[in-house]
């Protein structure tokens, strides 16, 4: 079930949508089932690469995509055919369930896939980050005693994941705020253009452990200082 | 009227966009039902024809029967065009899964912008039409086709019909995009009465564990080098059977604009090229189409045979999967002809030599006809001898198959076999020749090296574990003498124990032995002086060629 609210702590001009996806797997289903959302999330927040030409025109490369099977769950999905976004998610989301299995707790937690805009500001100030989506993904961790329990899981999880994917595309047919094509100066406020053959909206992951006592710690991969925030 | 708020040029864009759109939608769900991996690679430039910047590839046998059934119209209102997905099995029998409708209704857009945010929306449309195809029911399904049952599709356009799915069918909204004529919206009902035919029931062969052989896997025509995405690429020499498919193909070069919505500069040009001849494969006369791309290493026509599956060529559904291919390369299966309705599989090896050969591929013309089900693992030895009845008229140059094995959830897939006589591609010896499989395949019989005779031969036929009582003899099968899970591989006469077992002891590598390496060592460290002054004088037209590269 998605709900939708505006995220707190936005800027008042601009609501930053945001949704909620919860599925409850088994340990080792963690990792497959992250990448499944992760990336039907961001095959529909990616372009082609974008090349500017005189004139302010530009034109758009091509995204390839491709199928990807679950070892774990009875599901398969489609993704952006690019390594390095691949690459960058399943680090994400190797750590996330690192985690989640060293940190004790009852194996709850939550992923967030978050895309923002930066607003450049002037010195002495930093550029703002300016949230207009977010996606939270939020796990909760069974264990399961024996064989058939594990098989029945296998399914369960994969129909889930279906409506998931159902989910995501309801929410990208709104049609709903996007930001506005950027001119060449402004591109990189916008999308991500690191990568060599696909360009995402600007985004950023996250995740939180909601260890037995309810309170919450966050790791946000781009900090520097992670390390510092051992469990 | 509201046409008149709508440039000429914009509606001729829009009229295009749509016509696109459509014809891509089939794409993506055919491509969705083969049963098989799509992959389809990024490219950072643009390369013109990929509409909606999207690598979608086009097989041709998809788009001549989506534009045949379209007859040059678009979807309008009351006039949508629908794709159905069905399965038939073995015995005939056929149901309808999925009707995916890609319909327009009147609501009106005025405002929108035709040549970027439609056209954006229509991108997003199709990335939404991807994720969803693998989430309906018929996906799974699709996947394990082959071997009892095989996954077929029909395009028609005018009023959709959706008696055929059965009671309680569900819909999922793909989604829907506002232009200045109308909204388009796709959606797919699918069957869920699938009581009769649950999947469980298709499942009586648990997963193939094999050997993925990754340059033959998604790819229809062989490139240099393995492990690629897919690349589509017209065969070399194959004879046109669609003469009607245009020959120039309109190409999409987009250019957008970041100056206000105004200044949109879109082109659209006319690339007059060729239209990938389609590849057909000339085997079995059997309409099957949109598979013959994915499972041919290399040209040779195909027969198309409107009438083969019994159905009136108006509403015929066109077999995704290379249904009779699988069959008759199957190498459990055969069927004699004549045989009506599915033939009780005959799990023995094939006679030998290229006889075998002919024999799979006469699927007689009245039907298509698959295996009701797979040999069970207490095979029976008894040599096929049909090699005199089994010999059809039509002299088959090229049984052209592929040989596929893949591991993974969804690994039912069907085998065709490649002759690999005129290719050239690497791990060639892998490739099972003609046909005896076990003979030549050098899984299980892997080519001597020079000095001493195979260890695998020894193993493999050694141990009890298979039931050839002596070396080659391409009448046995390999007889098992346990059953590891999941171990059954109907596909080659070998399990997962005996499989294991030879690979526990390889072959020596010829480069290894020490002779031989150590000669080529001593020869190449010798010319080493050599070549690097053949090198040195060489040094300018090196900075030149790097100069030319940047």
């Amino acid at each position: 079930r998605t709900r939708r609210r505006a995220h707190p702590g936005a800027a008042p001009a601009m609501n930053c949508r945001a949704e909620v996806l919860e599925v409850s797997v088994e340990g080792r289903q963690v990792e497959e089932a992250m990448l499944a959302v992760l990336h039907t999330v961001l095959l529909h927040r990616s372009t082609g690469k974008f090349h500017y030409k005189k004139e302010g025109t530009y034109s758009i490369g091509t995204v390839g995509t491709q199928d990807v099977d679950c070892d774990f769950i009875d599901f398969a999905y489609v993704r952006v055919s690019s390594e390095e976004l691949d690459r960058a998610l399943r680090k994400a989301v190797g750590e996330f369930k690192d985690a989640l299995r060293n940190s004790g707790s009852d194996g709850m937690g939550q992923i967030s896939l978050e895309f923002y805009q930066k607003k450049k500001s002037r010195w002495p100030f930093s550029d703002e980050c300016i949230p207009w989506e977010l996606w939270t993904i939020k796990v909760n961790v069974v264990n399961l005693a024996n064989e058939q329990e594990r098989q029945i899981c296998r399914e369960k999880v994969g129909e889930k994941l279906c409506e998931k994917i159902i989910n995501i595309v309801e929410v990208m047919n709104r049609h709903e705020y996007l930001p506005k094509m950027p001119t060449q100066s402004e591109v990189d406020n916008v999308f991500d253009t690191s990568l060599k053959d696909v360009q995402p909206y600007l985004y950023k992951i996250s995740y939180q452990i909601t260890d037995s006592l309810g309170t919450s710690v966050t790791t946000t991969m781009r900090r520097l200082i992670k390390d510092t925030l051992a469990l | 009227a509201m046409d008149t708020d709508l440039s000429s040029q914009d509606r001729k864009d829009l009229d295009k966009f749509i016509k696109f759109f459509a014809l891509k939608t089939v794409q993506v769900i055919v491509q969705a039902r083969l049963g098989e991996k799509i992959c389809t690679r990024s490219s950072s430039s643009p390369t013109g024809s990929d509409w909606f910047n999207l690598a979608i590839k086009d097989i041709p046998e998809v788009t001549h029967e989506a534009k045949k059934a379209l007859a040059g119209q678009l979807p309008a209102v009351g006039r949508s065009m629908c794709v159905e997905i069905s399965l038939k099995t073995s015995e005939g029998d056929s149901m309808e899964l999925e009707i995916w409708c890609l319909e327009m209704n009147e609501k009106c857009d005025k405002e929108i912008k035709v040549s970027y945010t439609v056209y954006n929306r229509l991108s997003l449309l199709l990335k939404s039409l991807l994720a969803i195809t693998r989430v309906t029911p018929a996906y799974r399904l699709s996947r394990k086709q082959g071997h009892e049952y095989v996954i077929l599709y029909r395009i028609y356009f005018g009023e959709v019909q959706l008696s055929g799915l059965g009671e309680g069918f569900q819909t999922v909204r793909v989604g829907t995009v506002g232009t200045p004529v109308g909204t388009i919206t796709l959606s797919c009902a699918y069957r869920i009465n699938l009581a009769f035919m649950s999947t469980r029931q298709f499942e009586r062969t648990p997963p193939i564990m094999g050997i993925i052989i990754d340059h033959f896997v998604d790819r229809p025509y062989p490139s240099s080098s393995p492990m690629h995405p897919c690349n589509y690429r017209a065969g070399e020499d194959n004879g046109a059977v669609y003469p009607s498919v245009e020959d120039s193909q309109e190409v999409c070069t987009t250019s957008f604009s970041t100056s206000p919505p105004s200044q949109c500069v879109f082109t659209v040009t006319k690339a007059h090229f060729q239209t990938p001849p389609p590849v057909v494969t000339d085997t079995l006369k059997v309409p099957v189409m949109g598979l013959a791309f994915s499972h041919q290493l290399s040209s040779s026509r195909l027969s198309y045979q409107p009438a083969a599956l019994g159905v009136g060529s108006a509403d015929m559904g066109y077999p995704v999967l290379f249904a009779g291919g699988l069959n008759a390369a199957h190498p459990h299966q055969l069927i004699g002809p004549g045989k009506e309705g599915g033939v009780p599989p005959i799990p023995s090896q094939p006679a030998h030599g290229t006889q075998a050969d002919q024999e799979r591929m006469c699927t007689p013309l009245d039907g298509v006809h698959y295996s009701a089900a797979t040999p069970s693992s207490s095979e029976d030895t008894e040599t096929v001898s049909n090699s005199s009845e089994g010999k059809c008229g039509s002299p088959h140059d090229l049984l052209e198959t592929i040989f596929i094995r893949k591991v993974g959830a969804f690994v039912n897939k069907p085998i065709n076999q490649v002759t690999m006589a005129n290719l050239d591609i690497p791990f060639a010896m892998f490739a099972p020749k003609n046909v005896e499989l076990e003979d030549n395949d050098p899984m299980v019989n892997p080519p001597d090296s020079p000095e001493t005779e195979s260890p695998l031969q020894g193993s493999l036929h050694s141990e009890g574990s298979s039931g050839s009582s002596t070396g080659n003899t391409h009448d046995d099968f390999v007889m098992i003498d346990f059953k590891p899970a999941f171990s059954k591989d109907d596909i080659l006469p070998m399990d997962l124990g005996t499989f294991y077992r030879e690979f526990q002891n390889p072959p020596q590598l010829s480069s290894l032995s020490i002779d031989i390496g150590a000669q080529s060592m001593a020869e190449d460290l010798d010319s080493l002086p050599e070549k690097l002054a053949i090198h040195e004088k060489n040094v300018k037209e090196f900075d030149a060629f790097v100069e030319t590269l940047q």
